[in-house]
């Protein structure tokens, strides 16, 4: 294999003008241009949804507060976890799997580079379309309206009788649009990871990132097909006057839920086996040792992802189901703790021993550890079935969900953003302004979510736009949304040290960690092709091989 | 391609649950079993389409473009025979029967499906008309056999789901 750096002529990019580069940048179908466009596109709408989640807050600081109207606290909490979960951590999960992907399997590009492109802009224009709804919903005669039956949109509130206007519409159509996006880039990864990889490199070889986003691309596969068809189903309702979920005419409004959940389970695990892939890589670098039991990892990851489509209904206790269904649910619900918490143990063992660099990636992936735990033991919690009647729909579930996606996928991904910065930008981030970044964002984490879950415990339900005072909600509801400053101050630094190491940073070179897998093998940034010959592998580690001529991993593997 | 068709088969089966699960909990007529008469001889149309665009496939691996261009016009010919056996069966529904979408439950699953359906086999056939036209200009040889046949391993699919449909909507649910 090939580390002999080729020298791209940088200047040649930067001679161009402006609307060149800007069209270069359109009709790329490039992977490593495309990642990047998911990721900065996602980190947009991590900004809007920050907001709309800031808004809702400040509403909720102290009872009997009038912020803002009850309807426009209905929207921001409809439009706040739509945005989150399909337009920033999906593209983000997408973008990531796009450049590292080809990168790390020694290919040169994706298997389907225009599908590609196509998917990606399938995935903006999805996005477009439900923000569109702010100026377009109501008809075009002036008032803006934006998607207010939350974010899985139960029946019949999505009916013509209690959604009038195009605001469902606009929310229908971004996410079926989006979701044929989605189906694409799966395909892509699936046939990237299957038919790609370099010589020698057999499945058994593969960095766990790759395994780990076949297994999601699987997922996304399984789950969103069945969203798509939901929706397919509520158009048909709205447009043509279908009775699918219109219980006047003897449809069920459950089937919906059912629907909705079978997509949305999964999509729990689409979203955090990626974040499981960026542990999998950054934890063994930093510990300097190589991954402790990665066939037991990959097992428990595809058992994850067969054992993630069977437990939907968990999100459905409260409906009312059979007991029969409700003992199933309980304990496929459960049986998913062991998988995971094999991985848990797989990254400590990881750990336990190693050199510890307590890097930037690092202390993003440790706080993950944690948080992930926390979450698991608050999900068995709630997968017990009498203890969900009580606290479903009430802020604990709200604080559980959100150490998940924040706490877990969130703080991993910001780890991964760390750890291939150097590589996609070719430049070092300001480790100082990644601490603090970190440091800031940990304690508003803590402050919102930890605080979180005792209004919850208390009895306060979820999505109520304000409160009564004296029921002891007051100060924890003050404390959360104190948190929340926190945290913005932490993306505020994250996205300035972004900017300012990427025009001023040094320079990274093209393995600043001494690391293991192929996409450090190349310059850093990478040129186009990727590798100026296709490398060839032995090991999973086939840079330590080439480090260490006398002691490669390919004796031992 | 085989995972487009798993998640093809993904959406049909929810469709396919909503089909069943909507069995005889319609509040009022038209019902199926007093509407719906099987359509046996467009089934087989469709089914047979498969076994003439197999052979097509096979005979271009052999290098015969001629006996290619009669199989795959045989097999257009088919679909489309399907598509009109549909569209008089829906003719008939709406004008004489008075069953529309927004009739009853049966209405909206039973369009739904069938024409979910009706949309792949219209899909199918512009490129299979596609792959006609390239045909007649001179353009599809030998070596394109193997594009040829991911195109029928979608064509074989939307046959399958054929089979499960016309299970679904006319032996259980009538």
């Amino acid at each position: 294999m090939s580390t002999d750096s080729v020298t791209w002529p940088q200047a040649e990019t930067s001679a161009h003008p402006f609307v060149d580069r800007l069209h270069e940048w359109v009709t790329t179908v490039d992977h490593k241009r495309l990642g990047i466009l998911y990721i900065g596109y996602a980190l947009v709408f991590l900004v809007i949804g920050g907001i709309e989640a800031g808004i809702i807050r400040i509403q909720l600081i102290r009872a009997h507060n009038d912020f803002v109207s009850p309807q426009v606290f209905n929207r921001m909490f409809t439009m706040h976890g739509t945005t989150m979960i399909f337009f920033v951590v999906m593209p983000l999960v997408f973008g990531f799997a796009n450049y590292l992907i080809p990168l790390m399997i020694g290919a040169r590009d994706m298997a389907f580079p225009r599908l590609n492109a196509f998917s990606f802009w399938l995935t903006a224009f999805g996005g477009l379309l439900l923000y569109f709804s702010l100026i377009g919903a109501n008809g075009l005669y002036g008032a803006g309206n934006a998607p207010d039956v939350g974010w899985f949109a139960y029946a019949p509130l999505t009916s013509r009788t209690f959604s009038v206007g195009h605001s469902t519409d606009f929310w229908t159509l971004g996410l079926l649009v989006s979701g044929f996006g989605s189906i694409g880039t799966a395909i892509n990864i699936l046939a990237t990871v299957l038919c790609m990889r370099c010589p020698g490199m057999s499945l058994g070889k593969m960095p766990l990132l790759a395994w780990l986003n076949l297994v999601m691309a699987g997922l996304v596969i399984l789950a969103v097909s069945p969203l798509t068809a939901a929706q397919l189903m509520l158009l048909v309702d709205r447009y043509l006057g279908g009775h699918f979920f219109d219980t006047q005419a003897g449809g069920s409004a459950v089937i919906w839920m059912h629907f909705f959940w079978i997509f949305g389970h999964p999509e729990v695990y689409v979203l955090v086996i990626p974040a499981f892939a960026f542990a999998s890589e950054i934890i063994p670098v930093f510990s300097r040792k190589a991954i402790f039991g990665y066939p037991v990892m990959v097992a428990a990851t595809i058992c994850i992802g067969f054992i993630g489509m069977s437990v939907w209904a968990h999100h459905m206790f409260t409906v009312g189901m059979s007991s029969n269904a409700n003992t199933f649910f309980v304990l496929s619900t459960m049986a998913i703790a062991v998988p995971t918490g094999i991985k848990i143990f797989n990254w400590l063992a990881t750990m336990w021993g190693g050199k510890i660099e307590f890097k930037t990636p690092m202390l993003f992936c440790i706080a993950f550890l944690f948080q992930f735990l926390i979450a698991g033991l608050t999900g068995i919690m709630l997968s017990v079935a009498p203890f969900n009647w009580q606290l479903g729909s009430s802020y604990f579930v709200v604080a559980h969900f959100h150490y998940v996606i924040v706490g877990a996928i969130m703080f991993a991904t910001f780890g991964a953003f760390y750890y291939w910065f150097p590589k996609m930008s070719g430049k070092m981030y300001n480790e100082t302004l990644g601490k603090l970044h970190f440091w800031l964002f940990l304690i508003g984490f803590h402050l919102t979510f930890d605080f979180m879950h005792i209004p919850g415990l208390l009895g306060m339900p979820r999505r109520i736009y304000t409160y009564e005072p004296g029921r002891g909600w007051d100060i924890w509801n003050l404390i959360v949304t104190i948190g929340v400053f926190f945290q913005a101050l932490g993306i505020m630094v994250f996205v300035a040290n972004l900017l300012w190491s990427y025009f001023k940073g040094k320079a990274a070179g093209s393995d600043p960690w001494d690391a293991w897998t192929l996409e450090w093998s190349t310059n850093s940034p990478p040129p186009v092709y990727n590798f100026a010959s296709i490398p060839e592998v032995k090991s999973r580690r086939p840079l330590w091989d080439l480090k260490h001529p006398a002691d490669p991993d390919w004796k031992y593997e | 391609m085989f995972v487009l068709i798993t998640a093809e088969a993904a959406i049909f089966t929810i469709f396919v649950v909503a089909y069943l699960f909507y069995i005889g909990k319609s509040l009022t007529g038209p019902m199926p079993k007093d509407v719906l008469s099987v359509p046996i001889f467009y089934t087989i149309c469709l089914l047979s389409s498969s076994l003439t665009i197999h052979l097509a496939a096979k005979a271009l691996r052999r290098g015969s473009v001629r006996s290619f261009g009669i199989l795959w016009f045989a097999t257009i010919a088919l679909g489309a025979a399907f598509l009109y056996g549909t569209a008089t069966e829906w003719h008939r529904l709406i004008y004489h029967d008075g069953l529309t979408i927004s009739t009853n439950l049966f209405g909206t699953t039973y369009y739904s499906l069938v024409g979910l359906h009706g949309f792949h086999v219209v899909v199918g056939l512009v490129a299979l008309f596609i792959v006609m036209s390239l045909a007649l200009l001179g353009n599809v040889r030998s070596e394109h056999a193997e594009r040829v046949d991911v195109l029928s391993l979608y064509w074989h699919f939307v046959d399958a789901v054929w089979v499960v449909v016309f299970t679904v909507v006319y032996v259980l649910g009538r």
